[in-house]
């Protein structure tokens, strides 16, 4: 094993991670990615494909997406057009077939990565129809009758955000890793790595007051790691004095630029009476 | 070794297979884990477990065997004569850490702390509580003496932090038998949904349409179907005020759920249990009721429906005519409960309060009976539970013996 994954210059990844990564990437199996929304799954395969160096490719699933669409589609409605205007194009069926993105890194001439984005959002049977393409590495195309198989076993990562169950015969076949959201330590390093140079004291402050947000029972969406840099990349551009944030009681008034951090109204509102309520008490 | 910890695994209720444990070795084989407990305990967490919900058991799996090793370990510690230690402290150690040794008392003192505080680690041990202390002889950390192994000088606290990681235990909130949240009900009452196309036809056919065409010699012959919608029909029960007050935000989660999973619901509020009429509003519940029997002339039996109730009051309230506490009820809940699961086969009752405390309520065991074992707790399995219940019309098996079926069979 020469290389290993070890985070990069724009991710940290913690110990655990990295164990899966490396795992996964030296067997050949896949590696399912669970977590809550904003904690980097999708940035992952991007930056395990920066780090080794490999190409990339991008297969982000929709809830009307289909098994087969990975591995190609038969245009039969342009071969029907053409056929009836004539093309001499319509004899070869080859000219119908659109590549997906499995058929494309299976191609590739040097191990690729390939992301499976948010698999949950497909239908129920979606995993299931991707058994043997992603055991053995090769599907068969019944339109041209030709086997495509894999020339180096492509990194996958798939993502899945726990909307829906999937099959145990599917689950088998990858390595799994549950994204924690990172403890403090972790993300002081994740915030120094997206914006070097910060203030000690700001983000000091700003991650006291995310934490304290993050923590409000009740909220109906946490904030989580990518609100946080946003929010904090508004602090810098606004330049806001860490005196300011600290001289706020987050019990008093609701966080500066919290439009950032609470993306509903309902958590705002709920913010608003709280802070209504801690008023009243003093 | 490890084929033990394989089978704990399995007794410990992570769902284990031959296949996921040959690939531990084989990673292990192919050197992407070595000499380490933690690199080993990440390694083996992602190629066993496939669900963050068993994370939780497979650390508590997990610390029990490394427990176990490490309490062998700690026996023989305390029986190594001092001799030994100095001569391997003596060779291993730098002349800056000898001076630190010094500096806490010397060598006699250093292990006579080391000796008592294993003591009284095993005391604690014995004494039955096996998540806190492992890891609590920290003082000797700084000098690199460390329980896990004598690894004087040697980078030991990677194995220190690790024995953290799994005794945290910081995935206890997925196991799935905690209380939910509203994604998760939304999840367990998205299982109900049964599709079917009706309304406008307005989406392209492909299939149809070029099976068409090639009829039709070659020339474009466009069909068109209506859209999928979700043909689920379900009748929400919910019981309102008293014991209830309890449960009042679990309820809210799955009402809001339910509200934005089906198209047609219909809710009705109760108070203990139903008798001859139910409410849409609280507000307004003397003044708009609706009878039950407008109920069961209105919604069809092919309706699912779902009560929500802790069932727990006087069993006079169910059994008796004239029981209940706000009004004379001319015929008892029972008889009225029997008319519901006649006109409607698919019918679940969802008790807010644990299973362990419905034997103990005799108005419990009475609905129980009179929903044909059909009640279910408000956690993701059991509410997994009640919506397969509810795919099938009543007469089979409900929650009792569904866990009855899924206990393991008696060791031989």
């Amino acid at each position: 094993m020469t290389e290993r994954f070890a985070g990069t210059d724009r991710y940290i990844a913690t110990d655990d991670l990295m164990m899966a990564v490396n795992a996964a990437v030296t067997l050949g199996r896949p590696l399912l990615i669970k977590g809550e929304p904003g904690t980097g799954k999708t940035q992952l395969a991007q930056e395990i494909a920066r780090s080794l160096d490999r190409p990339m490719f991008e297969w982000h699933v929709k809830s009307t997406s289909k098994a087969q669409q990975g591995l190609y589609e038969y245009d039969a409605v342009s071969r029907l057009r053409d056929s009836q205007l004539g093309d001499a194009r319509v004899h070869d069926i080859a000219n119908y077939i659109l590549k997906g993105s499995l058929w494309e890194a299976f191609e590739s001439a040097t191990q690729p990565v390939l992301l499976i984005d948010e698999i949950d959002k497909a239908d129920i049977e979606f995993p299931n129809d991707l058994l043997r393409e992603l055991d053995r590495m090769e599907f068969y195309v019944y339109e041209t009758r030709q086997l495509v198989k894999a020339r180096h076993r492509p990194i996958i990562v798939i993502t899945s955000n726990n909307e829906k169950e999937l099959p145990d015969a599917f689950l088998r076949r990858c390595f799994f890793h549950y994204i924690r959201f990172p403890d403090e330590a972790t993300l002081q390093r994740i915030v120094e790595v997206h914006y070097p140079g910060l203030k000690k004291e700001l983000l000091a402050e700003a991650l006291g007051a995310f934490f304290q947000v993050r923590e409000t029972p009740g909220l109906k969406k946490k904030p989580s790691t990518s609100e946080l840099l946003d929010w904090i990349k508004l602090l810098v551009a606004e330049d806001i004095d860490p005196q300011v944030l600290r001289s706020q009681d987050p019990k008093k008034t609701l966080p500066i630029l919290h439009g950032a951090l609470l993306k509903n109204e309902q958590d705002v509102h709920l913010f608003e009476q709280l802070v209504f309520l801690n008023r009243r008490v003093r | 070794m490890l084929v033990n910890f394989f089978f704990e695994l399995r007794k410990g209720g992570v769902p284990v297979t031959i296949t996921e444990f040959l690939t531990l070795l084989e990673a292990l084989r192919a050197g992407v884990a070595w000499a380490s407990v933690e690199e080993f305990y990440f390694l083996a967490r992602t190629t066993l477990v496939k669900d963050e919900r068993h994370y939780d058991r497979f650390d508590r799996v997990f610390a029990e065997i490394f427990n176990g090793a490490q309490k062998l370990f700690e026996e023989i510690v305390a029986n190594v004569p001092d001799e030994w230690l100095q001569a391997l402290a003596a060779r291993t150690l730098t002349e800056e850490e000898k001076k630190k040794v010094e500096a806490l008392g010397g060598w006699e003192k250093l292990l006579e702390t080391l000796r008592a505080r294993l003591q009284q680690q095993r005391e604690r041990h014995q004494g039955g509580n096996k998540w806190i202390g492992t890891g609590g002889t920290s003082p000797f950390g700084a000098n690199g003496y460390n329980p896990e192994g004598i690894r004087i000088g040697q980078a030991g606290s990677r194995n220190r932090r690790a024995v953290k990681v799994w005794e945290q235990r910081e995935y206890r909130n997925f196991d799935d038998t905690v209380e939910l949240g509203t994604r998760n009900m939304k999840l367990g009452l998205r299982k109900l949904r049964k599709f079917a196309r009706e309304g406008a036809a307005d989406q392209l056919d492909l299939d149809g349409t070029i099976d068409a065409t090639a009829r039709n010699a070659g020339m474009l012959d466009l069909k068109l179907v209506p859209e999928r919608r979700n043909a689920v029909k379900v009748l929400l029960f919910l019981d309102v005020g008293g014991s209830m007050d309890d449960h009042i935000r679990i309820c809210e989660e799955l009402f809001s759920a339910a509200r934005s999973e089906f198209k047609h619901l219909e809710h009705f509020y109760f108070h203990n249990f139903l008798y001859e009429s139910a409410w849409k509003d609280n507000r307004r519940r003397f003044s708009a009721v609706t009878p039950v029997t407008q109920i069961l002339r209105t919604y069809a039996h092919d309706y699912r429906v779902i009560f929500v109730g802790d069932a727990t009051m006087s069993p006079y309230e169910i059994t008796q005519p004239g029981g209940s506490v706000e009004h004379w009820n001319k015929e008892a809940g029972s008889v009225w409960m029997q008319r519901m699961t006649a006109t409607y086969p698919r019918l679940v009752w969802l008790n807010p309060e644990s299973p362990q405390r419905w034997e103990h309520t005799a108005s419990v065991r009475i609905t129980r009976e009179l929903v044909q074992d059909r009640m279910f707790p408000v956690t993701i399995q059991g509410l997994d539970s009640a919506i397969a219940a509810l795919r099938r019309p009543m007469g089979r098996a409900g929650w009792g013996t569904l866990m009855r079926a899924s206990e393991p069979p008696p060791p031989p």
